[in-house]
């Protein structure tokens, strides 16, 4: 199914994004059979000295003494555990700073696939923290989004009370549209030689396949008001939310949520940077979770990406949440928001074999992931990793003594090597950023 | 160490405590805590950065609002003191240390007026912004002979303030001498000139650092270095130099893309492999100062002892700030910033069962406890 991602905020958004797994690359990877681990399947509860078997990139078997090819690459992990791959609902990655469309108010023809970078360190970084799937969302400026910019001009609402008004007008457009197509339809059927098809209507295609069922909708918002302002008025046009993303509010309206079906893709507790965050709480997950929402904890953001498993971890000490249902909170829950659930998101035969396997209890402080695979293809190795360090060193040093990438201070132009991107906010000095 | 049985004192209230375990409440030595409430779009709530390039006489601890939601989301799990310091211009003002529990800044204060905060001066090539072009820049070498300025205006003000604190010294042995007049500032200042208080240097690269060090040398003033992003670089210089490192980069991405993934996860073994003294801190405004131990237990994960990671969040912050006589551990005749817990106080899972501060049980009620009492069973 598509999915379409409403994007309520100080302004609101709305757009489409295909769910986009971080790699998704077909190349064959070899049998796999991991020995003798602790595996936490975030569906069938947790399995000790079990054995995995992987074949043509699924998971073929889990059970005891397994037996592989002569061929197939074996892993001891004696003493380590392994969990699905991560699934980060709500993340900026790849996108070099392309997150929003500053247009129209209403710019459902957008897409977010059109602007990937496939070679954003983050994907690296991620996997080495040990999520191999992501939701890559648009920003919060704009109200609504589309597949197609030909005109541009500024952008929309300063308040709730137009927001609301716009995505209402949106919606009623799209259902007006919908109907000349209907019309239009009803009249070719009758062999009508008046008929005239509408015009195309790229920003209103997307509306209809939500008024139609066809796409799902993320809906971006902080406050509680207006996530159930929203569902309110989906209820009006008949179509369901299927995710609230950041709803660090939700648990005001917990039974609203869990009464629509509606999920809630939150922070589990990052709070208090502006005064939409201000009432978000760590026990969020926990409410939500009692009522019955398909939650999970994302990231929103490269840097936090890498410790998901300890956002996860939280999700139990603040109201208590049970291990296994926390971790689905990281990998299960938000691959059913993202239709991917039958592939990948939790360990079971004829499922995507996307594993990582880690030194100590994901949920421990002390944990950190020796392996990440997507697939069956191994793409973080940290003993790899470490080994070839001094080699990338090397290579770094060569490249520095290049003529092309002398100093600019020594009358060089701009090295061809990667640069600095600095971060820590307190030193910004070079246009680096904070969140 | 050495245990004795104990019998409570008349009217003592007992804890039962088998199970659980002790630790000495943690200290977050670089924060801006009690100085935010929201950082973006409430400026009324921030009291963070004065106007103007030199405030020595700005002092934290007149910012502080005792009663900040921060403060007791903070404390509820296992933080009980932090360095609160302001931001903004080279010298930023003095830095205070406080408890997470008062009415009054008094009532919090351990040292009012900790350290000078200095931004030590960058090479930046970024000279403004444009809305519609982005940011403008200069010429590396223009940058440097910017940054060579600014740092000899400092090197300046603080040799003004050496003669400025000369005069005052000779005027009050000898009141037939013209009168000195008073500098708010250079008054201010005087302490850290003479090498009797800390200079707390913000600095992240390698370059600064050594900056840094080389302004520490020529002026013979006492160092900490905040941030310290790059500082493994230069330990044996940190060390012959007895500068401290607060490490505030736990969460934070490597600055380039070929460092290895775990570069800033790393650095606190590094440095405690050198023998620099450190300690990790959050380097957050308020609301994720709570995230302290989980930072050194990230650290921990790639190369640092666990006992040196709960350390770094106890005792070696105490000993950087100079109040390790009173904090940073539990031991007879300290002041009883005490927490108890269900488990290991670094891991994520672990409860917070009692929190003491002076000697003082705190509630384990916040912003964040009261609304969920307020929503939990919501129908």
């Amino acid at each position: 199914m598509k999915k379409i991602t409403v994007l309520l905020f100080i302004s609101l958004f709305l757009l489409t994004t295909s769910n986009i797994a971080v790699f998704t690359q077909t190349r064959k990877a070899n049998d796999v059979l991991i020995r003798n681990a602790t595996v936490l399947t975030a569906a069938r509860g947790t399995l000790e000295s079990t054995d995995i078997l992987i074949q043509n990139g699924k998971i073929a078997r889990i059970g005891k003494n397994l037996k592989a090819s002569a061929n197939a690459q074996t892993i001891d992990a004696t003493g380590k555990f392994i969990t699905p791959g991560i699934v980060d609902c709500h993340s900026h990655s790849m996108m070099d700073g392309s997150v929003n469309e500053f247009s129209y108010s209403v710019t459902s023809m957008v897409r977010t696939r059109d602007i990937l970078n496939p070679k954003d360190i983050a994907i690296y970084r991620a996997l080495a923290g040990g999520v191999t799937a992501a939701n890559l969302l648009h920003g919060s400026a704009n109200a609504v989004g589309g597949q197609n910019t030909t005109v541009k001009f500024k952008y929309g609402h300063p308040i709730r009370m137009g927001v609301m008004e716009t995505i209402r007008d949106a919606f009623m457009r799209a259902r007006d549209y919908r109907q000349s197509w209907i019309e239009y339809e009803a009249k070719v059927a009758k062999k009508d030689k008046t008929a005239v098809a509408p015009r195309r209507n790229l920003e209103l295609e997307p509306l209809v396949e939500v008024l139609e069922g066809k796409r799902l909708v993320h809906a971006h918002g902080y406050r509680s008001d207006e996530h159930l302002n929203l569902l309110l008025l989906a209820d009006e046009f008949g179509f369901r939310v299927a995710t609230l993303q950041h709803a660090l509010e939700a648990y005001k309206i917990a039974p609203e949520i869990a009464k629509r079906g509606t999920g809630a893709s939150i922070f589990v507790d990052n709070w208090g940077y502006k005064l939409e965050a201000f009432d978000s709480i760590p026990y969020n997950a926990y409410i939500l979770w009692k009522n019955g929402v398909n939650v999970s904890i994302n990231s929103d953001s490269d840097e936090r990406m890498r410790r998901l498993n300890l956002d996860a971890a939280k999700a139990m000490k603040y109201g208590g949440v049970p291990e296994e249902e926390a971790l689905k909170m990281i990998t299960l829950n938000p691959a059913k928001q993202l239709g991917i659930d039958k592939r990948t998101g939790s360990i079971e035969e004829e499922k995507d074999a996307d594993l990582v396997i880690w030194n100590a209890h994901p949920f421990s402080v002390y944990a950190h992931p020796e392996m990440t695979m997507i697939e069956g293809e191994i793409l973080f190795d940290r003993a790899r990793d470490i080994t070839n360090r001094a080699a990338l060193a090397r290579e770094r040093e060569t490249l520095e003594k290049m003529e092309v990438n002398r100093a600019p201070a020594s009358g060089g132009t701009a090295p061809a090597i990667p640069r600095e991107k600095r971060e820590a906010h307190r030193d910004d000095a070079d246009g680096g950023h904070k969140r | 160490m050495k245990t004795a049985l104990l019998n409570a004192p008349g009217g003592a209230e007992t804890i039962d405590a088998r199970g659980l375990s002790v630790y000495p409440g943690m200290i977050d030595a670089g924060t801006n805590m009690a100085l935010v409430e929201i950082g973006l779009g409430v400026p009324g709530s921030v009291d963070l950065a004065e106007n103007g390039d030199f405030n020595a006489n700005a002092k934290a601890i007149i910012g502080i609002n005792p009663h900040s939601t921060h403060i007791n989301v903070t404390r509820v799990n296992g933080i009980t003191t932090v360095l609160s310091m302001p931001e903004g211009g080279a010298i930023t003002g003095q830095a205070t240390i406080i408890n997470l529990n008062g009415s009054t800044q008094s009532e919090m204060a351990v040292v009012p007026t900790f350290g000078l905060v200095l931004n030590f001066p960058r090479i930046s090539t970024v000279s403004g912004f444009n809305p519609f072009s982005g940011p403008q820049t200069i010429e590396f070498s223009e940058a440097v002979k910017l940054r060579d300025k600014r740092l000899e205006d400092l090197r300046k003000l603080f040799k003004d303030t050496e003669n400025y604190a000369h005069v005052k010294e000779a005027y009050a042995k000898d009141k037939s001498l013209p009168s000195p007049k008073t500098d708010l500032k250079m008054d201010a200042m005087i302490p850290y000139v003479r090498g009797e208080k800390p200079v707390i240097f913000t600095a992240e690269r390698e370059r600064d650092i050594r900056g840094v060090i080389n302004f520490v040398k020529d002026l013979k003033i006492k160092a900490i270095i905040m941030g310290g992003q790059e500082a493994w670089k230069q330990v044996n210089e940190l060390k012959q130099n007895n500068i401290s490192v607060i490490y505030t980069n736990v969460y934070n991405l490597p600055v380039r893309d070929d460092d290895p993934y775990d570069s800033l996860f790393e650095t606190p073994a590094k440095l405690q492999k050198a023998g620099v003294k450190f300690a990790i801190s959050t380097g957050d405004q308020g609301p994720q100062v709570r995230e302290l131990p989980y930072q050194a237990g990230l650290a921990s994960a790639y190369g640092l002892p666990k006992e040196e990671a709960l350390k770094a969040v106890t005792l070696y912050p105490a000993q950087i700030l100079g109040i390790a006589d009173r904090f940073g551990s539990i031991e007879t005749g300290k002041i009883a910033n005490v927490v108890i817990t269900d488990g290991d106080i670094l891991e994520p899972r672990t409860n917070i069962k009692y929190v003491f501060i002076n000697g003082r049980m705190l509630p384990l009620t916040s912003r964040h406890t009261n609304l969920y009492e307020q929503f939990k069973d919501r129908k």
